[in-house]
């Protein structure tokens, strides 16, 4: 803007030509130290699965080998953790997409007395420190006299999980066009029609993203995991003993490079299915 | 969601209202009430028993005692090094991560902008444990950080900072800088987010109107984007805050000796088989969170999340 339209009062300050683009580098290089401490470690990590070393964790790696890969894929102990990560994360996830999808239909265009308390009960799993939700559930098993088992870890990861399919749902929910819904009911369809072949078909992907990152959470889950499990052995509890009582220091570390992958993919197509969303919600 | 059925009238159109609503609700409601909430209750009342000294069993009476210890002399220098730990983290998320967010929200778009946004949430979602046990390796005493420092030339830089006491130790990963910076490093990304989405609704005119006007870059900053930015910051806080602050396996693999909040539930609850005392102690961090989240809302931290 011209400052000489009003030369009675004039600028406090001379204006000089902003230094934008010195700013800007410094600026640059401040967002890409944050990046890089964020995924420096990651690159690390895959520098370490190849190392020939076999006792420490000797920076640079003495050399480069493939063979840890072959000793890790004979562990029993790992494929079987691996195992019942799979099948609690699951199940785990099958539960949270029945309960989160249901909350999500009841609340996305409903306000009543209570709902956002309901909002909150489901947030809380998360949002307390997992050891306040893992030793509650455990003082409940406990006085209930529950054994520990598969089906403790899977309802301790179904109540955390809830959460995650329900924002998905409710933030796809919220951008499905009311007028949809009024014409489907104008064209005389009933409500499970409306919902077969108007909401179903626009919902999918949004399940289909909160599940994936429901399982996500699931596999990696570990605080809660160690109270409601008894002697079962998930991948997260398996990598927690390495961490204390390191027995094969380079089948840990292909362990961890395989698990870093296997949680990426689903995360990446999750975030492919919800990008929209999440443009929305911002 | 759908209302059909407009022939009917204004009072059954209540009542089928009503009947959706509970006919969607039943399941999660009852799954959340008994097993959560349920979970919750138990814990508390769990609080109230004690362990006998000589037997080692839970005595199933009512008593303040587990409440009456949490305010020994020991606890509390516990409740201060999590508080102080949980502030530092939280500032250190702020300085780190406000150049970031602010990069990705004002000098990036399209493609780049998404990409960005995947590279800082995708660590979030990545396996916490296999993180820590990647830091594990980095600050190891023959790791990559000592080499770094030793490929430089400032071995005594280190030596220098291992030996500040308090926080500094025989090597990182055995000292208090070690836990922080694993802290950092795990929720920081947490505090990003909401930035970002704080920093985006900033309209342009604001800062073009603070230019006009001769505001300088660091009045700019200082008197438009951060005053806007304080809900976003403050939801962040939630996160890096309370994570801290409930973190017991963090401090067990990096670190001094010395206990964390989460540390003591998890020791009392496993190796002492003290459930009742566990249960008492869990109630320091909720109320800690919850006095900060009352603190927050007032900073508007529940509109930016």
């Amino acid at each position: 803007m011209p400052s000489d339209i009003n030369p009675v009062t004039p600028p406090r300050r001379k204006i000089r030509p902003r230094p934008v683009h010195r700013g800007k580098f410094a600026l640059r290089m401040m967002a890409w130290v944050g990046l890089a401490f964020l995924h420096f470690p990651l690159l690390v990590i895959i520098v370490y699965a190849f190392s020939t070393a076999d006792k420490s964790y000797v920076f640079p790696p003495p050399g480069y080998t493939l063979q840890w890969f072959a000793v890790a894929w004979q562990r029993e102990d790992v494929w079987r953790a691996l195992t019942l990560s799979v099948q609690v994360g699951v199940f785990a996830t099958l539960i949270a997409l029945i309960l989160g999808s249901l909350m999500a239909m009841a609340l996305a265009r409903r306000k009543f007395f209570g709902s956002s308390s309901l909002n909150l009960m489901m947030v809380l799993p998360i949002a307390l420190p997992g050891i306040v939700t893992g030793i509650a559930l455990r003082s409940a098993f406990n006085s209930m006299a529950i054994e520990y088992s598969i089906y403790t870890i899977i309802i301790g990861h179904a109540t955390f999980c809830v959460v995650v399919v329900y924002n998905n749902a409710v933030a796809r929910l919220r951008r499905i066009s009311p007028n949809l819904l009024e014409a489907s009911a104008d064209l005389g369809a009933t409500a499970w029609q409306t919902w077969r072949y108007i909401v179903m078909p626009q919902l999918a992907s949004a399940l289909l993203a909160g599940g994936l990152l429901a399982f996500a959470l699931s596999f990696d889950e570990v605080i809660v995991t160690t109270f409601t499990a008894g002697q079962q052995t998930t991948l997260p509890i398996w990598m927690l003993g390495e961490l204390f009582r390191p027995r094969q220091k380079p089948v840990t570390n292909v362990v961890a490079v395989c698990v870093l992958i296997m949680t990426f993919i689903p995360i990446i197509i999750a975030y492919w299915f919800t990008r929209e969303d999440s443009q929305v919600k911002n | 969601m759908a209302q059909p059925h407009s022939n009917l009238s204004p009072m059954r159109r209540v009542w089928k209202n009503y009947g959706q609503l509970a006919s969607l609700l039943i399941l999660p409601l009852a799954w959340f009430a008994i097993i959560y909430v349920g979970s919750l209750i138990a814990l508390l009342i769990y609080g109230f028993y004690r362990l006998d000294e000589f037997s080692g069993l839970v005595v199933y009476e009512l008593g303040l005692d587990n409440f009456l210890a949490i305010f020994s002399p020991a606890y509390f220098a516990v409740v201060m090094r999590s508080f102080l730990m949980a502030v530092a983290v939280t500032a250190a998320s702020v300085i780190m991560g406000f150049p970031l967010a602010w990069y990705i929200v004002r000098y990036t778009q399209g493609w780049r902008r998404l990409v960005l946004f995947l590279l800082v949430s995708l660590p979030l979602w990545s396996s916490y444990l296999v993180r820590l046990y990647i830091w594990k390796l980095l600050l190891a005493k023959e790791g990559i950080v000592a080499w770094i420092f030793t490929a430089l030339h400032l071995e005594n830089l280190l030596d220098a900072i291992l030996s500040i006491p308090v926080i500094g130790g025989s090597s990182l990963s055995f000292s208090l800088i070690g836990t922080f910076l694993v802290f950092l490093y795990m929720w920081f990304p947490f505090m990003v987010i909401p930035m970002m989405a704080a920093l985006q609704r900033i309209p342009h005119n604001f800062l073009e109107a603070s230019e006009d006007l001769g505001g300088s870059t660091w009045q700019t900053l200082r008197y438009i984007i951060i005053p806007l930015a304080v809900p976003g910051i403050a939801a962040g806080s939630i996160f890096t805050f309370s994570l801290t602050l409930g973190d017991y396996i963090i401090p067990q693999v990096i670190g001094n000796s010395s206990y964390f909040l989460g540390q003591v539930i998890y020791v009392q609850q496993g190796t002492s088989g003290n459930i009742p005392f566990a249960a008492a102690f869990t109630l320091v961090p909720i109320v800690i969170i919850g006095i900060y989240l009352w603190f927050v809302r007032r900073l508007g931290a529940f509109d930016a999340i």
